[in-house]
C-alpha cells in the first residue's frame, strides 16, 4: 500500500523560474515622487486577492516586475525572494528542493506573488498544524514613506532584536509600507500523505475533532462540508499508515484540499448559491453559529464559511459572541467592497491610527484598504 | 562604553519628587505594596544579568489590575518611568530599574486562569511561571512547547516580553509562535486585547508586533497560550566528532535528509568538560564537539528518522554514535546540556552568556574567529549551540574582580555580536536586546533603521516612559558607538591620532 498517492500534483507546467530583476531603484523614485507630492498609491503585486479589501483610489504601483529569488539555501531552511515575484515560481523553486511554505497559501490566480501573499496574510487548510503567513516570515526589506529601503528581520530562525516590523506587515495589506523583499522559513514536504472522507454529521464530525485534536496525530487538514469530515493525513509513513488505519473512512481525492484553498469548490461558486458569502474565524470549539444558510467548516472548526442572507451586522455580532469575527469576501468585486472587516474597538481603532500616522504620515500607501480613515 | 543609562546619550529622564509620588501613590493606592526604604529596594536591582546592578526609585508589586491601571496613570500623568519586570531571570538586562523609575513587579500574578483541554489552551496571568503551564497541562497529556532553559523559574509575562526560545525552537517556534492572545493595559491605562483565540483577528498583527517588545510598548496582563499533546515518543541520539567542523556538517546534513529534529544542541570540547565534570552526564570529555539530536513524535517515524540520523552521523564522521536507551537515559543526556551554564559557570568566577544567531553554514568560520578572539583577549570561551536554529550561546569565562576583566569580556561578547552581524545573523537570538546589547543594535541596524522603531515606540509611548533605554538605542548613542566602533581591525579615519 502506498500511502504518497495523493501528494499534491507538481505545480503547473506553466510556472516558469523566476526571472531575476531589481527594480527596487525604481520603486523607490517612485515612491519619492509619491511623497513629494502626497500622491496615493494603490499597491498591486498580481492582482490576485482585490477582492479581500476596500476599494484604494491611488496610482497604481506594480511591483509585478520586481521578482526573482534572492538567495535560497535548502540546508540552512531559508528563502529570500523579491516581492513581486510569482508565488508558482517560488514553489516550484522549493518543490525542487524537497520543501515547502508549510502554510499552504492560496494562489486564486496563476498571477499571485509574494508580496501580495504577504501583505493578504492569508493561509491555507494547514493553518491550525503548520501555521500562519506570519510564522513563516523572517525578514523583510521595506520600502518607507520617506523612500528609505530598510531592512528587518534576517535569514535567521532567531532573531528578536528590535520591534518585529516583518511580522507586523503581514496582513497590513501594504498599508504601512511597501514590501520590497521577503524572507521565509521554508520546511520539507511530508514523506507521505493520504486524504480520507468519513460520512458523518456536523456535530459528530466536531466531537470527533476535538478528540483526536488531543492526541499527537499527523492530522494536517480537517474540513466538514455538511455530510462529509474530510481528512488530510501528512508525515512519515508509518505514522500516517496507522493513523489512516485507526480512523477508518475512504481513501479520497486529495485535489479537494487544492479546492478548498483556492476557494473552488462548488460551496464557493455564486452559480451555485447566490447568497453572500461570509468567512467566520472561531476558536475551533465555538458553538455552531446560529445563521440561516450553508456552511463549510475548514481548520478543525476554526474557518467556518457561510452562503447567509443574514445581515452583516448580525452575522459580526455572532462572530463576536463566541469569540471571533466575520470578513464579507466577494470573489465578484475586484478591487474590493465597502466594509470588509469586523469594525476595530475604538481604543484598538485609536492605536492604529497612530502607527499609521507613524509610518505612513503623508497616508501615500493603500489608503482605507483596510478601514476608513486609516 | 559603560551600559548603564546615560541620560546625555540616552535622553533626558524627568526628575519627579520622590516624596511627593510615595505620598501620592500612598494615598490614591493604599493597598498597593509600594517598597522605597533602600533595604526592600535592594534585592530589585538587577535582573538575570547580575553584573549591572541600579537601585530603583520605587518598586511597586500590584496584586490587581485597577492598581496596575492607576499607577500608570499616574506615571503617564507625573512623567516616571516604568520598567516592568516578571520573575527577574532575563539576561540580557530588559528588568535592569532606573535611577528615577518606578519598578513594576509582576510576580504576584501569578494564577493560571484557566486550562481547556478541549481548546487546547491555558490562560494565565504574567507571572506565571513556564513549567507550571506544562505542569498544569500534564494531566490533559498537553504541554506548552517554549522550553527556556530558566523556565523553572521565568515567567511567561517575561517570555512574552522577550519573545523566549529554548531547545526545541526549531520544530516547535519561538513564543510568538505559541501565543495566541495577550490582554495589555497600555500606558494611558487603556485595556486591549492583542489577538484571540480564534487564529486571527481584524486589522494590524499587534500581538506579533508586542511579542518580544521588551516592555516598550504597554504592560503585559494576561496571556493566552496554545497547547499541543505531548508527542508519543522521543529519542536522543548522541554524536561525537573529532573535528568541529565535521559536526557542523553533520547539522547541514540531518536537515538536507528531511528531518526537523525536536532539539538538535551542540557543545564543544570546554562545554562537554564542564557538564561532565558537573552533572556525569557520560559525555566523550576527549570529543571536539558532541551533537545532541531528540527526535519526536509518532513511533513508527521517530524510529525511521533514527536510522536516518544515524547514517547521517555516521557519513559524517562522527567517532562514537549512542542512542539513548530509555527516557532515563534520554534525561541524563541533556542533564547535562540543560546545567550547562552553571557548569561552565564552575570553571572561574563569573560568565558572560552571548546569543548571537547565525546562517548555520557559518558556524566553522564564526568558531574559530571565536576562538581566535578568545586567544587575542586571554579569555577561555565555550560554545553551547542550538545548532538547529543558528543559535549561538559563546560563554565567556572572566573574573569581575580581577581589574579590568569586565571590560574585557564586554569587548569580546560585543566583537562576538558584531562578527554574527557581519556574517549575516542577529546580536540576539533569544534573551533580548535589553540593556546588554543596546550599543550592538547600532551595528546591526542602521539610523534610518533605528528611526522607524521610535516611531514605533511613539505610536504607543510618545514621552518614552516605559523602559526607556532598553531594546532601542537613541540616535546620539549609535553617533558616538560609531565613531568608537573598530571595523574588521579598522578604526574610522584612521589619519586621526589616538592615545
Amino acid at each position: 500500500m502506498t500511502h504518497s498517492q495523493d501528494q499534491r500534483p507538481a505545480p503547473a507546467p506553466e510556472s516558469l523560474p523566476a526571472a531575476d530583476h531589481d527594480a527596487s531603484d525604481a520603486l523607490l523614485e517612485r515612491v519619492r515622487e509619491a511623497a513629494r507630492d502626497n500622491t496615493p498609491l494603490r499597491l498591486v503585486g498580481g492582482n490576485s486577492k482585490g477582492f479581500y479589501g476596500r476599494p484604494v483610489s491611488g496610482e497604481t504601483l506594480s511591483l509585478a516586475a520586481h521578482t526573482g529569488i534572492v538567495h535560497y539555501d535548502p540546508v540552512e531552511l531559508v528563502v529570500t525572494v523579491r516581492a513581486g515575484t510569482r508565488l508558482t515560481a517560488l514553489q516550484q523553486t522549493l518543490a525542487e528542493a524537497g520543501q515547502q511554505l508549510a502554510f499552504e497559501p492560496p494562489h486564486f490566480a496563476a498571477t499571485a506573488t509574494v508580496g501580495g501573499m504577504v501583505a493578504c496574510g492569508i493561509a491555507g487548510p494547514r493553518r491550525p498544524w503548520a501555521g500562519s503567513v506570519r510564522d513563516f516570515v523572517l525578514g523583510t526589506r521595506l520600502i518607507t514613506h520617506d523612500a528609505k529601503r530598510l531592512r528587518f528581520g534576517g535569514e535567521v530562525m532567531k532573531n528578536v532584536a528590535g520591534y518585529d516590523l516583518s511580522r507586523l506587515m503581514v496582513g497590513a495589506q501594504g498599508t504601512l509600507g511597501v514590501i520590497d523583499e521577503v524572507s521565509f522559513k521554508v520546511l520539507p514536504r511530508p514523506a507521505a500523505s493520504a486524504t480520507l472522507r468519513l460520512e458523518m454529521t456536523r456535530d459528530a464530525a466536531m466531537a470527533r475533532l476535538a478528540e483526536w485534536g488531543r492526541e499527537p496525530l499527523p492530522i494536517t487538514g480537517a474540513a466538514h462540508d455538511g455530510e462529509t469530515l474530510h481528512i488530510r493525513l501528512e508525515g512519515g509513513a508509518g505514522s500516517v499508515a496507522t493513523t489512516r488505519e485507526r480512523l477508518g473512512g475512504e481513501p479520497d481525492d486529495a485535489d479537494f484540499w487544492r479546492r478548498l484553498r483556492e476557494l473552488e469548490l462548488a460551496f464557493f461558486s455564486r452559480h451555485h448559491d447566490s447568497r453572500p458569502l461570509w468567512r467566520l474565524s472561531l476558536p475551533h470549539r465555538a458553538p455552531a453559529v446560529p445563521l440561516d444558510g450553508d456552511e463549510l467548516i475548514d481548520w478543525a472548526g476554526a474557518q467556518r464559511w457561510w452562503r447567509s442572507d443574514t445581515p452583516a451586522e448580525t452575522i459580526r455580532q455572532h462572530a463576536a459572541h463566541v469569540g471571533g469575527h466575520a470578513t464579507r469576501i466577494d470573489l465578484d468585486q475586484p478591487h474590493g467592497i465597502e466594509m470588509p472587516f469586523t469594525p476595530l474597538s475604538p481604543v484598538l481603532a485609536k492605536y492604529h491610527r497612530r502607527l499609521k500616522a507613524e509610518l505612513d504620515p503623508h497616508g501615500i500607501f493603500n489608503p482605507e484598504r483596510l478601514y476608513e480613515g486609516l | 562604553m559603560n551600559i548603564l543609562f546615560d541620560e546625555r546619550l540616552d535622553g533626558a529622564l524627568p526628575s519627579v519628587d520622590r516624596e511627593a509620588l510615595i505620598a501620592h501613590l500612598q494615598a490614591t493606592l493604599p493597598q498597593l505594596t509600594l517598597l522605597h526604604r533602600e533595604e526592600d529596594l535592594r534585592p530589585f536591582e538587577c535582573d538575570g544579568l547580575s553584573a549591572y546592578r541600579v537601585l530603583p526609585m520605587l518598586v511597586a508589586l500590584p496584586e490587581t489590575l485597577e492598581q496596575i491601571a492607576s499607577l500608570l496613570e499616574t506615571c503617564h500623568a507625573w512623567g516616571v518611568p516604568v520598567v516592568t519586570r516578571g520573575a527577574g531571570t532575563g539576561l540580557s538586562g530588559g528588568a535592569l530599574p532606573l535611577e528615577k523609575g518606578l519598578l513594576l513587579v509582576m510576580s504576584r500574578f501569578s494564577r493560571i486562569l484557566e486550562v481547556d483541554p478541549e481548546a487546547r489552551i491555558a490562560r494565565v496571568q504574567p507571572g506565571v511561571r513556564n513549567l507550571a503551564i506544562s505542569e498544569a497541562a500534564a494531566p490533559y497529556g498537553l504541554y506548552y512547547a517554549p522550553d527556556p532553559s530558566s523556565q523553572i523559574a521565568c515567567s511567561i509575562g517575561g517570555n512574552v516580553a522577550e519573545n523566549a526560545g529554548g531547545v526545541h525552537c526549531l520544530k516547535y517556534g519561538l513564543t510568538v509562535h505559541n501565543v495566541l492572545a495577550v490582554d495589555i493595559l497600555t500606558l494611558e491605562g487603556e485595556h486591549i486585547t492583542l489577538g484571540s483565540e480564534a487564529l486571527d483577528t481584524p486589522g494590524f498583527d499587534l500581538l506579533a508586533l508586542f511579542t518580544g517588545s521588551e516592555g516598550m510598548l504597554g504592560v503585559i496582563t494576561e496571556i493566552t497560550v496554545k497547547l499541543l499533546p505531548k508527542p508519543e515518543v522521543a529519542k536522543v541520539l548522541m554524536a561525537s566528532f573529532d573535528d568541529v567542523e565535521k559536526a557542523g556538517k553533520a547539522v547541514g546534513d540531518i536537515i538536507a535528509a528531511g528531518i526537523i529534529p525536536g532539539g538538535l544542541e551542540m557543545m564543544d570540547k570546554l562545554a562537554i568538560q564542564a557538564a561532565e565534570d558537573f552533572v556525569k552526564a557520560g559525555y566523550p570529555v576527549d570529543a571536539k564537539a558532541i551533537l545532541l539530536c531528540e527526535l519526536d513524535g509518532v513511533e513508527a517515524d521517530v524510529h525511521t528518522d533514527c536510522e536516518t540520523v544515524r547514517d547521517v552521523f555516521e557519513a559524517a564522521g562522527a567517532t562514537d554514535i549512542r542512542l539513548a536507551r530509555d527516557d532515563a537515559e534520554r534525561a541524563t543526556f541533556w542533564a547535562g546540556r540543560k546545567a550547562a551554564f552553571p557548569a561552565v559557570g564552575r570553571m572561574a568566577p563569573d560568565y558572560y552568556c552571548m546569543d548571537g544567531t547565525i546562517p548555520r553554514r557559518e558556524l566553522p568560520h564564526v568558531l574559530k574567529s571565536i576562538a581566535e578572539l578568545s586567544a587575542t583577549h586571554g579569555l577561555r570561551v565555550a560554545n553551547v549551540f542550538h545548532a538547529g536554529d543558528g543559535n549561538m550561546h559563546p560563554l565567556i569565562l572572566f573574573d569581575a574582580n580581577a581589574p579590568g576583566e569586565l571590560a574585557l569580556a564586554e569587548e569580546v561578547g560585543g566583537k562576538i555580536l558584531e562578527l554574527c552581524v557581519e556574517v549575516g545573523g542577529s546580536i540576539t537570538g533569544e534573551h533580548g536586546v535589553g540593556r546588554e546589547k543596546i550599543n550592538q543594535m547600532c551595528a546591526q541596524f542602521n539610523p534610518d533603521e533605528i528611526t522607524v522603531f521610535h516611531a514605533v515606540k511613539a505610536a504607543f509611548d510618545p514621552r518614552g516612559l516605559l523602559n526607556p533605554g532598553k531594546n532601542i538605542p537613541t540616535l546620539a548613542r549609535c553617533a558616538e558607538f560609531g565613531a568608537m566602533h573598530v571595523h574588521q581591525g579598522q578604526l574610522p579615519h584612521p589619519e586621526l591620532p589616538r592615545f
